[in-house]
């Protein structure tokens, strides 16, 4: 099942122009509509969120909006510019999958099939989507599903701005979306609409045949690909000036062994133009045109350049098996889409001792397996709260050489959330007696403590006071708990005085 | 105890290794530096370029805790990176610290499932750049643990299956025969004894359950301490193995 996601952009125009127009820009709370010539009148072509707030809507007259909003910030359209910064946006969005395309004029289609993991999941990839462009001032809307065109009217008719659908609902979900979600033209929309159609399930009850003697074979087209009965291919955008080279079949091929042998030979050939340039390879896109236009894709990330053809063909080959070649490939190409200088170093020959083994291979192949994130080492951070004295680095990031303070014992698994526990305690600093613990109570033998540790106040407020108090205790069987007591035991501001089971010791 | 290996033995020991295949390379070992543990282990030590497997006892099934402290003690002592490959993210780096493995040393593979585990303890375990591997895994079948050791064989990594389930009625799962060389199972004793109040010095029930070309055995030990070493405690004197080769080990 494939995946695509659909990213809207309502008000593209003029974000773009706030955006290029920097500190000149109007204020965002102003009205502002862009104005075009439409035949021999002068027409608002797009505008921004407060415009439409207030009343202006796509297509009145320039001199009606004048008349209707005394303070309206007035510029020109430029429906060029806005395309040439759209197809900039898509190279943009090949950071998440190596199929992007343009959709109409305000918006992205994306495959994202099989890339979601390496973002941390369908939610996650969407959601980093939107902030991203939300953190450069630009409005977008996403919607994830299993076809193009449920994707496309999801984004632009649903109620959330970001929404996942998942695998197989989605015919069900567009079913009550109005017909104008269906990528229609303006005319057939409006002739459905004084037929009485109006959603969508209206039209997928119809008998075909009429409605196609009427409105012809785009409106049963256009049904089939929102719900995916027929195919609808995306065009991938191509990134200018990048490295690439292609394998045409006069023959389609379809057998993994054929395609792994291809692979190789296009991945020599991709490694001789690197080095011409004196590149290596970051990221590497391979692009499968099957025989029914449609486009399979994988795409590989190292952690370091490489123009190692065989560690390349290698990774690559890994991810044969998610291609599905359907009726057969016609043509495979493959592309460097990130490349970094690709330095030779000469390696220092030591007589003391052997240098450590390079295994930047080993980090490549289990990044491309489990995706980037999922692949870290742990850093000391300075902070006496548990959960906060460490964080993830990337595996490949160079080593620190701190470790962190060893005369206090740490347990060797430390839970998260720390789970509540019934205890029986005297206060202010004594050890429980005795605690339960996921329902079963254990009669506390030994106990060290109380470690205190104070929060942290220049991280949040009610830190202020807040204490912990940290015990090591031992129960008859010989298990070793770290539990804490928020507060201190006297003054009620510092904590809850509730147990909390933190850690286990080994 | 070697002394008392009659040559014929040793022949015999050849033979089957060639039967088995193992390229007849001289197998290295990883000792414990503990002549306890060290003299009922073939070669005096853990063999290098082979599975070993951890568990812990009891209620320490689920969250193996001590189980995961004597692997990362056994990884502390390689040279190179350690790669931990895990499905629940709950091990405390600075504790992996104290036993003596520097947390510049260990990459962790946060795989999604049991499946993604195997492949990437068997990739790194291939690689044989690496020190030690260790995963956290629950079902491991003859399958699976044969082409790990057989991957161990040929690149010399020393891996370590952390066995780690779920639920407690899981852990029947550890009878199960599997490919790998030694079979451990690491569980928590009160701690030593102190002559104030306190929690002293941790204190584990080693048990090698099996052991390839070697005996099983159960010894009484002290937890590693910040260098990870492993100690006889000083008060026990009953057991047949201390009292044969008892010494306080550095």
């Amino acid at each position: 099942m494939s995946r695509v996601v659909s990213l809207y952009l309502p008000t593209w125009p003029t974000d773009r122009l706030r955006r290029n127009m920097g500190a000149a820009a109007p204020d965002p709370a102003m009205p502002l509509v862009l104005v075009g010539q439409a035949g021999r009148r002068r027409e608002v072509v797009a505008a921004n969120a407060v415009a439409i707030r207030i009343g202006l809507r796509v297509g009145m007259p320039a001199t009606k909006a004048q008349a209707l909003v005394k303070e309206l910030v007035i510029h020109h359209a430029d429906p060029a510019a806005d395309g040439e910064a759209l197809e900039r946006l898509a190279v943009w969005a090949l950071r998440y999958s190596p199929v992007v395309a343009i959709d109409g004029p305000d918006g992205l289609v994306i495959d994202a099939t099989g890339a979601s993991h390496l973002h941390g999941g369908e939610d996650a990839i969407l959601a980093d989507m939107i902030s991203r462009l939300e953190g450069v001032g630009i409005t977008a809307r996403a919607a994830m599903a299993d076809t193009r065109g449920a994707a496309h009217a999801l984004a632009r008719f649903a109620a959330q701005s970001s929404l996942v659908i998942p695998e197989c609902e989605s015919a069900e979900r567009i079913k009550p979306l109005p017909i104008a979600a269906l990528r229609l033209t303006a005319d057939i929309v409006d002739d459905l609409g004084r037929l009485g159609f109006e959603r969508v399930s209206d039209l997928l009850a119809t008998p075909r045949a009429p409605l196609t003697l009427r409105f012809g074979p785009e409106l049963g087209r256009r049904m089939d690909q929102a719900t995916g009965r027929t195919g609808d291919p995306i065009e991938p955008v191509r990134p200018p000036d990048i490295i690439e080279t292609q394998q045409l079949f006069a023959e389609p091929i379809g057998a993994p062994e054929t395609i792994a042998r291809y692979v190789a030979k296009l991945t020599i050939k991709l490694c001789q133009e690197m080095e011409l340039r004196g590149l290596g390879a970051r990221r590497l896109d391979l692009l499968f045109g099957l025989v029914d236009n449609r486009v399979q894709a994988i795409r590989i990330g190292t952690a370091q350049p490489v123009r190692d053809a065989k560690r390349l063909t290698r990774l690559l080959c890994d991810k044969i098996e998610k291609v599905d070649p359907g009726f057969g490939i016609e043509i495979m190409r493959l592309a460097a889409t990130a490349a970094d200088p690709f330095n030779t170093k000469q390696t220092i020959s030591s007589l003391v001792d052997e240098p450590e083994a390079d295994i930047s291979g080993l980090i490549d192949i289990l990044s491309n397996r489990v995706g980037e994130t999922r692949l870290y080492r742990f850093e000391p951070v300075a902070s006496d709260v548990p959960e906060r004295s460490f964080r993830r680095v990337a595996a490949a990031a160079p080593a620190s050489k701190e470790g962190w303070p060893a005369h206090w014992p740490r347990p060797a698994r430390l839970l998260a959330p720390p789970e509540l526990i019934e205890t029986v305690a005297l206060l202010p600093d004594h050890p429980p007696v005795n605690f339960t613990w996921r329902g079963s109570r254990r009669r506390v033998r030994k106990a060290d403590g109380p470690e205190r540790v104070f929060g942290e106040w220049w991280k949040r407020d009610t830190e202020l006071i807040a204490v912990r108090d940290y015990f090591q205790v031992e129960d008859d069987a010989g298990e070793r708990f770290w539990i804490f007591r928020a507060g201190d035991g006297e003054d009620a501001a510092t904590g809850s005085h509730k147990w909390f089971l933190h850690g286990i010791f080994g | 105890m070697s002394a008392l290996v009659q040559p014929a033995v040793l022949r015999l020991r050849e033979q089957i290794q060639r039967l088995e295949g193992v390229p007849l390379r001289a197998r290295t070992v990883l000792p414990f530096g503990v002549e306890a543990i060290d003299s009922r282990l073939p070669g005096g030590g853990l063999a290098l370029g082979a599975l070993h497997e951890v568990a812990g006892g009891g209620n320490a099934a689920i969250n193996g805790a001590a189980a995961a402290l004597f692997a990362a003690r056994i990884a502390a002592r390689t040279k190179g990176k350690i790669l931990w490959c895990i499905t629940r993210q709950d091990l405390f780096a600075p504790a992996l610290a104290q036993v003596g493995l520097h947390a510049d040393r260990v990459i962790y593979v946060d795989a999604c499932d049991e499946k993604t585990v195997l492949a990437c303890f068997e990739e790194g375990v291939r690689h044989g750049g690496l020190g030690a591997v260790v995963a956290e895994v629950a079902r491991l079948s003859m399958t699976s643990s044969r082409r790990l050791s057989l991957a161990a064989e040929a690149s010399g990594s020393i891996a370590i299956a952390v066995r780690r389930w779920r639920r407690q009625t899981e852990a029947a799962d550890f009878g199960q025969p599997t490919a790998s060389a030694t079979r451990w199972r690491v569980s928590t004793l009160p701690s030593s004894p102190l002559p104030v109040p306190g929690v002293g010095r941790a204190r584990w029930l080693l048990e090698l359950i099996r052991c390839r070309a070697g005996e099983s055995a159960d010894f009484v030990m002290d937890a590693c301490d910040v260098q990870g070493r492993l100690a006889l405690p000083a008060d026990v004197a009953d057991r047949s193995a201390t009292t044969q080769h008892g010494r306080r080990s550095a």
